[in-house]
């Protein structure tokens, strides 16, 4: 369709960055439009001759595009290496794996630590507010310009989850398959008020500067961190934070002060403290409130079945964690009672595990068999074996 | 599984094709991939155990996993042709409930259970006073899932309280053709080891329109 792109190859990397026309502005769900898009993305595997093999990774909330490969801030593995590899359920010998940077992040897609081209600043809170949508648009407007008419399947854990969801709400006809891994349709009362207590204490951070802190030279690090602190707490089960920490202390006796006594104190310290290198409060401000904006069924007449009415021949696939409070089955079963209401192919399990939310970037064998058992039937019906 | 279920063959026998069909208790989902290879149906399973579900991933079924009891209730009324209960209605918790819903999603429903009523069922219990471990009824009292066995008289029974039609219905017994037989018959209740039965809601304009076949022939 004739996108006009410009793509700069990062080195030694398959994928790069994509750079959209200003006649191909971002229509943003606000009524705002994006202009000079850029979208960060990672693939993996080859691209069939048909173009029949193409699977979109859409991350969560803090993730990025590297999903099976070094970091390049932390140098840590892939976020979801267990998933994605040779003789893994995604396996870039047989298909075209793309992840790319949701719209609003830090790793090199357009977000509030980009340059607004109409001014040459650090757009900073003029950065249009998003939704999960907003991120839906961008991908598929990467998706197309890599010349791939339909997904094989379209796979997220948590927010991913979500963007899948919407993906099959905007585009039924351009995805073969969904997986939806501990996701909700829409955020919950306490879902939005865990992200309200991170986005506070972001903004009571003084170095935060009303969102200006880039120009001022300095980072709100203090209310980013605490925020990860908060957010990490509902990421894990209590019988998890139980098992790994316990009442376990730092030294022998107790410091009689406010130092990390505790275990856990250390840990949490840990978490949020390097969570600050690789992530961007404003970012973490605009996407926590793409995600509470979230609500699938109140753009369908409040009937989330209607969102899926155009998808009924999407293969689905839905699980949860029985331990994930976060977003608990009851969430992932609403969004499984409307696939069968639209008539939709819906499939579900709800993995056993006590290791709450962060269930999905862990090695589970349930849900790595669900999900292998998934892909490769799905597969042969695609005519990919 | 190594041999083919008689149950299954009977079912296989009288969906017709092309149609939409629920499979609540469906395991690894051997009558499912059989109805959709030999009969063409839009199936779709529901069962309890993950591992039964994982293993339908696995063969290109869509399955859910969650229980008759307590989620029938997420499926429209009428979405499906034949709603399938295989040897599951004297597991749940709930019998009565469970089959006015297969009859509120499906326009017809396929029941199958084993016979309480069953002559050696009887004789066992008669003779050694001890609850009847038989071929189909293999489990002792205290592991055993039939909960809430029932005789092929008191089936017949709750059909007629809930206005549920009787199409339909066939002795089963292991190894032996399945047998087409009348369940208001007194002589059933004693021969029959297992029994499989077509129902419908009568007045159900659809279920009259559409010819049924020769079902149990």
């Amino acid at each position: 369709m004739g996108l006009k792109i410009d793509l700069q190859p990062m080195v030694g990397m398959e994928g790069g960055l994509i750079r959209f026309g200003s006649e191909h502005a971002l229509k943003l769900d606000s009524g705002a439009q994006l202009h000079g898009l850029e979208i960060a993305y990672r693939t993996y595997g080859e691209l069939n001759a048909d173009k029949s093999n193409a699977v979109l990774i859409c991350h969560a909330l803090t993730l990025d595009q590297h999903v099976a490969s070094v970091h390049p801030v932390t140098g840590k593995p892939g976020w979801w290496s267990q998933f994605v590899g040779p003789g893994r359920p995604l396996d870039p010998a047989r298909h075209f794996i793309i992840c790319s940077n949701v719209v609003g992040g830090c790793m090199g897609t357009s977000g509030p630590s980009s340059i607004d081209p109409r001014t040459g600043q650090v757009f900073g809170l003029t950065f249009p507010m998003i939704t999960i949508a907003d991120m839906v648009r961008a991908q598929a407007m990467l998706v197309e310009a890599l010349g791939i008419e339909t997904l094989f399947a379209v796979v997220g854990g948590s927010m991913g989850g979500m963007q899948v969801l919407q993906w099959a709400a905007d585009y039924p006809d351009r995805l073969f398959s969904a997986v939806c891994i501990g996701a909700a349709a829409r955020h919950s009362a306490q879902n939005i008020a865990f992200h309200e207590v991170g986005r506070q204490a972001i903004m009571a951070d003084p170095e935060w500067r009303g969102g200006d802190y880039t120009r001022e030279g300095v980072r709100p690090e203090k209310g980013l961190a605490v925020a990860r602190m908060a957010a990490h707490i509902t990421y894990l089960s209590e019988a998890a934070l139980q098992r790994k920490f316990g009442r376990e202390m730092q030294r022998d006796g107790l410091s009689w002060g406010f130092d990390a006594d505790f275990q856990v104190e250390s840990y949490l310290r840990h978490q949020g403290a390097s969570f600050v290198d690789r992530f961007d409060a404003n970012s973490y401000l605009y996407i926590t409130r793409a995600m509470d904006y979230f609500d699938l069924a109140a753009a369908h007449g409040g009937v989330l079945a209607e969102a899926f009415r155009r998808a009924r021949d999407v293969r689905f696939c839905v699980l949860s964690f029985t331990s994930d409070w976060l977003y608990p089955t009851a969430e992932s079963r609403a969004i499984v009672r409307a696939l069968n209401a639209a008539g939709c192919r819906a499939s579900f399990v709800e993995i056993e595990t006590d290791k709450g939310h962060d269930a999905f970037l862990l090695d589970e064998p349930v849900m790595k068999a669900a999900l292998n058992g998934f892909i490769e039937a799905a597969a042969q019906s695609r005519g990919l074996v | 599984m190594t041999t083919t279920r008689e149950d299954f063959l009977e079912i296989l026998r009288l969906v017709r094709p092309g149609s939409r069909v629920l499979d609540i208790g469906c395991g690894e989902g051997a009558l499912l991939e059989m109805l959709a290879r030999e009969k063409n149906v839009d199936g779709r399973g529901l069962e309890i155990s993950p591992d039964g579900v994982s293993a339908c991933l696995a063969r290109g079924l869509a399955v859910v996993q969650g229980d008759a009891d307590r989620d029938l209730a997420d499926y429209p009324t009428r979405a499906f042709d034949y709603a399938i209960l295989s040897q599951t209605l004297q597991t749940v918790r709930e019998p009565r409930r469970v089959l006015s819903e297969l009859l509120r999603i499906a326009e017809r429903a396929v029941v199958s259970l084993p016979n309480f009523g069953y002559w050696r069922v009887r004789l066992g219990l008669l003779a050694t006073g001890r609850m009847p471990m038989t071929g189909s009824l293999a489990e002792p009292w205290w592991s055993t899932p039939n909960i809430h066995l029932c005789t092929l008289r008191d089936f017949t029974a709750l059909c007629d309280e809930l206005e549920v039609r009787i199409e339909d219905s066939a002795a089963l017994a292991d190894g032996r053709k399945a047998r087409r037989m009348d369940p208001a018959r007194g002589i059933e209740n004693w021969r029959a080891e297992h029994a499989i039965f077509l129902l419908s809601r009568p007045g159900a304009a659809t279920a009259a329109a559409r010819p049924i076949g020769d079902l149990f022939a």
